[in-house]
């Protein structure tokens, strides 16, 4: 029956992008990181939805939106394993997983106050440790997910 | 092109390590050269550091190569808001080779990816000082003849001490045990700790520095126990004389055994300890000199066999 439900909202997009699986406690960090407040196509926001593997979970559905890969690493960062769906002309088009990538450039801020990124004009770099910690090209420190700031 | 800056050394591995240690021993051998005649070498200080510098400087005149540079960023158009990358860039038009200190972490890194004249890192903030490393191991391989399988007793302030983790990373392939000597309060950081057990090192962590416990060691590492690193100031005043090397410390130590320190000291190591066969402080950073003249010439691109086979030493 939920699984119906889910398909219903995904379906009647005819173009735009779907957030799947989203933690609870961070729909509203989702909200505000998308800036969809702005937003001014259809856009559909909904916690609390019952899901099999995270028990309750948070969704939201943008019309004409498409992610970039620098929107989707922003997004791996703040929630990783969160799934995109793309819809076109009412169809998936594409499917994903979003887990944290390998390389983020540019998308992360060094908590270093000494790191020379944040003292000179230039793009971060960050590679991940593991799937909680990210590491500064620049000076080595590492940081845990939880404590990161986007650039 | 391929960069052939020095910004680390902490990944090179154990042939390319040996090749700058013969290269450097080939400088020590002939240290007057013209073999980098008609060569421009960059100093770049963005933070003093006069020792560090001397040492390249002279490294860069032996050799034959004219320097240009700056001592102290004040002078300099980086206090009018210039960046990094607009300096390098624009000794880079100028200069064949960068050696630069910086007091912010990474900015060797980025100021070799800004352009494709060489850098040495010649020290950024507290993250890394390879030539410092590379002196460091020329110093116990000349004085142990090998750098494998040795006691190495790091002692003092073992959490700030840069350069006792860059050595800690750079012997990891060389089997080594260290004894880790520090009071609580700047012992050797969790992270450091957790690199020996990934890469398989041995240590010991102590807090007692004795003639005992350092009855074994073939390198003393002694660093500065400084005042201001403290947050417990009567934490200081507690431990500031325990990590005080005196003469009377040396009756049962190793023949082979050396002192090193990576200079300047204040107290830790005291005076009369300088008469002693042990010391080697002062020659460690004479090493400097054929370190650096090792490193210079590797980011330029001249080989070891070059260097034996050199035409231009003088005297």
């Amino acid at each position: 029956m939920e699984q119906n439900k889910e398909n219903m909202m995904v379906a009647a997009l005819e173009n735009g992008s779907v957030i799947d699986h989203i933690p609870t406690n961070k729909l509203f960090t989702i909200v505000q990181l998308l800036d969809l407040e702005k937003f001014k196509e259809e856009v559909v926001i909904a916690n609390n939805l019952k899901s099999q593997v995270m028990g309750k979970k948070g969704l939201i559905k943008i019309s004409g939106k498409f992610f970039s890969e620098a929107e989707i690493s922003k997004l791996a960062v703040v929630c990783p394993n969160i799934r995109l769906t793309v819809i076109k002309d009412y169809e998936v088009k594409e499917k994903r997983e979003v887990t944290l990538p390998e390389k983020l450039t540019n998308i992360v801020k060094c908590a270093n106050p000494v790191c020379i990124t944040n003292n000179e004009p230039m793009k971060t770099v960050f590679y991940r440790k593991d799937m909680e910690t990210l590491k500064c090209r620049y000076c080595g420190k590492e940081q845990k997910l939880k404590d990161i700031k986007l650039k | 092109m391929e960069n052939r800056s020095i910004v680390s050394i902490a990944d090179y591995g154990k042939e390319k390590i040996q090749y700058l240690l013969d290269m450097a021993a080939e400088f020590e051998a002939h240290p007057n050269r013209q073999i980098l005649k008609g060569k421009v070498v960059a100093t770049l200080f963005f933070e003093p550091s006069t020792r560090t510098r001397l040492s390249f400087e002279t490294a860069a005149n032996r050799l034959g190569a004219r320097v240009i540079g700056f001592t102290d960023p004040k002078v300099t158009s980086s206090s009018k808001g210039e960046t990094l990358k607009d300096t390098i860039k624009m000794v880079s038009n100028y200069a064949d080779v960068i050696v630069m200190r910086h007091k912010l972490e990474g900015a060797a890194l980025y100021a070799s990816e800004v352009t494709n004249v060489p850098i040495i890192n010649a020290g950024d903030g507290s993250n890394l000082h390879p030539s410092q490393t590379m002196l460091d191991l020329y110093s116990i391989y000349k004085t142990q003849g090998t750098l494998e399988n040795l006691n190495i007793y790091m002692v003092g302030d073992l959490k700030y001490g840069r350069t006792v983790h860059s050595l800690l990373m750079s012997m990891r392939k060389y089997n080594p045990t260290f004894h880790f000597i520090a009071p609580k309060e700047l012992e050797m950081p969790e992270e450091y700790k957790l690199y020996c057990k990934q890469n398989n090192i041995n240590y010991i962590e102590q807090q007692d520095f004795t003639e005992d416990t350092i009855a074994d060691a073939d390198i003393l590492y002694m660093t500065r126990v400084q005042r201001e690193r403290f947050t417990d100031l009567m934490e200081y005043e507690r431990v500031k004389d325990a990590y005080i090397l005196k003469t009377n410390m040396l009756g049962k130590c190793k023949e082979n055994m050396k002192i090193l320190h990576p200079l300047p000291r204040v107290n830790e190591i005291e005076y009369d300890v300088d008469e002693s066969q042990h010391a080697y402080y002062f020659d460690q950073a004479q090493n400097g000199l054929y370190a650096r003249e090792a490193l210079i010439c590797d980011v330029l691109g001249i080989t070891l066999d070059q260097i034996k086979n050199d035409n231009t030493i003088i005297g």
